[in-house]
């Protein structure tokens, strides 16, 4: 038999079972080993540990009225849940919950594309709709917009924009969050939610204009647990009618500050939209490179290029190499060529970074990765190298763990995370070995005012500890509005550093 | 190596693009290959080629950018005699330990869960893989 929920007595689970079994079906509850197997986290840093995170249980409700059913259940009864949508958050929890014995919700059967508009150039969906249901939707039916896959394809549209990922294509739409527009959530006590104008009964506009009046609430969703979000709509791109880039290359460290104060300026401007690569100048001095992609009309980025080629070319001894430019969609020909995800298909060709390879013939199998935002400038490039650099010996005790970094990450406008991956497989000890290293590089940047933009489960409350000021003003205020808006602390329990009160440490 | 090669929106059809203002735009579905045809499979068989076509071959087609096949063929690249890459092609697979993995994982390859695969798909998939050659 699977764990119980703490707390929760044998009867009280077994009555709460039924009842799921009544709401969504009895095919649709999970509560055997094998099937409750199923949840555990493959990426887990503690994988056979005795702190693997692992559920009791998983329901798999349909429809918004079923997770109602299933959230009244539950908190009536105080069974913590714990929702996923496709599950596939690997990397950062998986469908694993971070409160063991949690019932999984999991909201994969909820996979219908509600709507999308060409003209409007938006999409409504469910939370079970990945990036590839949703390329699939919109190409059979030959609709004209792009979607912004990140890079695995096999993750929920919503679930990707609640835990802050970021794509690939152009800004905004690879901000997945900030590219959202409203919301459908159920609460703890089962109510339905809708937010912006889609409270508007009637409303035409509920993918049209993301405020609506008064407070704005759709933040309180994002890396959180005060509901389960069960409708989200996206903003999309107009398929642009091209695509060019350039590579940019500096010649000397500090070059890097101009490159990047240029690199900021035109996308500030907007004049540069895609999502930027930056070659680092490793070792401590060497050249430093970015790329500038565009998307638009052809003629439109053919200017823009060449403002963004002028701008660059006033710092001393860079160079500037624009690439062909790329009409969409693309011919089959290109299609073998080009990152696909800077196109909007969705694919799964990142994990070749884990799989086996004749440089790497017996890989860990996962990963997980730190990630600090830093500032989007040369300076902070230089300072973050360096920081890197300085410590790796430190953190890793002097031993080479196969740690990867930094990998300087650009979804998102005005600043960068700093990605440093840790490889984590089955080997226990290797694993604890990670672990110490993540949390040594989670002090050190928190030190030098750096923090995460997103946090695997297993780091969460430390990750939430950093962001301390004023004595932990913005955790108290996260504990006020969860005991206000789940009193009975059932909705994924640790999230994100965030506990309900029964939970809580003093 | 067999090999499908399917044209750009090919398999739509003009139905699912009449709708459209747009409709003579032909997008990309991806994967543009396929190993293995559909002729010659019975219903089960074909019913598993789905699922494989929905969930696997992102990973496990043949092409670039599938790293299910690349990890395989470094796997067995000196394997006697010769195993496949591709998973569509081999003949040595039986329903078991299909099932086994998808259901346990491998490396980088998580487990799929019921919602994900059902017992049903499984089962088709399973006949599928393990499918008898000429």
């Amino acid at each position: 038999m699977p764990m119980l929920p703490p707390g929760i007595s044998q009867e009280t689970f077994d009555q709460a079972l039924a009842r799921f079994r009544e709401a969504v079906g009895g095919d649709n509850v999970y509560s055997s080993d094998e099937d409750v197997a199923l949840y555990r986290d493959a990426y887990s840093p503690f994988w056979g540990e005795p702190e693997e995170k692992l559920a009791s249980a998983a329901v798999a409700p349909a429809t918004t009225e079923e997770v109602q059913a299933v959230a009244r259940i539950a908190n009536e009864l105080h069974i913590p849940i714990y929702p996923i949508s496709t599950g596939r958050n690997l990397a950062y929890g998986g469908s694993a919950p971070p409160y063991s014995g949690s019932v999984v919700l999991d909201l994969k059967r909820m996979n219908r594309v509600l709507e999308v508009d060409e003209r409007g150039a938006y999409a409504l969906v469910e939370p079970g709709v990945s990036y590839f249901d949703l390329y699939n939707h919109i190409t059979e039916r030959g609709l004209d917009v792009w979607i912004d896959p990140p890079d695995p394809g096999w993750g929920s549209v919503i679930g990707n924009a609640l835990d802050g990922g970021g794509g690939w294509t152009a800004y905004p739409f690879r901000d997945h969050f900030g590219a959202h527009c409203g919301m459908e959530v159920v609460l703890a006590n089962g109510e339905v939610v809708r937010t912006g104008m889609g409270a508007v009964p009637g409303s035409k506009t509920w993918q049209q204009n993301r405020w609506g009046c008064g407070p704005w609430v759709d933040g309180l969703f994002r890396q959180s647990n005060f509901a389960i979000v069960t409708k989200m709509g996206f903003h999309l791109m107009p398929r642009p009618e091209a695509f060019i880039s350039a590579n940019v290359s500096v010649q000397n460290d500090q070059d890097v500050i101009p490159m990047m104060d240029t690199l900021n300026l035109l996308e500030n401007m907007h004049q540069v939209n895609g999502s930027t690569g930056l070659g680092a100048g490793f070792g401590g001095g060497g050249a430093w490179s970015c790329t500038v992609p565009i998307y638009g009309p052809e003629r439109v980025i053919r200017e823009q290029m060449a403002f963004a080629k002028a701008k660059f070319e006033e710092i001393p001894g860079a160079t500037v190499n624009v690439g062909e430019l790329i009409r969409t969609p693309l011919t089959p020909e290109q299609y073998e060529q080009v990152r696909l995800v800077n196109f909007g298909i969705p694919n799964l060709s990142t994990f070749a970074m884990l799989t086996r390879s004749p440089m790497n013939p017996n890989p860990a199998g996962g990963h997980i990765g730190f990630s600090p935002l830093i500032p989007r400038t040369g300076e902070g490039l230089l300072e973050f190298r360096d920081f890197y650099r300085d410590n790796l010996e430190e953190v890793t005790q002097g031993e080479n763990l196969g740690i990867v970094g930094p990998v300087f990450m650009t979804n998102w406008e005005r600043s960068l995370v700093a990605l440093i991956m840790f490889p984590i497989g089955r080997d226990v000890e290797m694993n604890r070995k990670m672990r110490a290293a993540f949390t040594r590089w989670v002090e050190l940047a928190a030190e030098r005012g750096w923090a995460e933009y997103r946090s695997p489960v297993a780091f969460m409350d430390e990750v939430a500890d950093t962001y301390s000021f004023n004595d932990h003003a913005l955790r108290r205020l996260r504990e006020t509005l969860k005991d206000a808006i789940d009193p009975n602390g059932i909705i994924s329990a640790g999230r994100y550093g965030v506990w309900p009160k029964h939970l809580r440490q003093t | 190596m067999s090999m499908t090669k399917i044209a750009f929106a090919g398999a739509l059809g003009c139905a699912v693009l009449a709708g459209s203002a747009l409709a003579q735009q032909a997008l990309p579905i991806p994967p543009l290959q396929h190993a293995v045809p559909s002729d010659g499979l019975n219903a089960a068989q074909m019913r598993g080629q789905d699922v494989f076509r929905t969930t696997c071959e992102h990973c496990h087609g043949p092409g670039r950018g599938m790293p299910g096949t690349s990890s395989l063929a470094v796997k067995y690249q000196d394997t006697a005699p010769a195993i496949p890459a591709l998973i569509e092609e081999r003949t040595d697979l039986t329903p078991e330990l299909v099932e086994f993995f998808v259901r346990n994982g491998s490396g980088a390859m998580a487990p799929y869960r019921k919602t994900e695969v059902s017992d049903d798909q499984l089962a088709d998939l399973a006949a599928y893989l393990s499918r008898p050659r000429p």
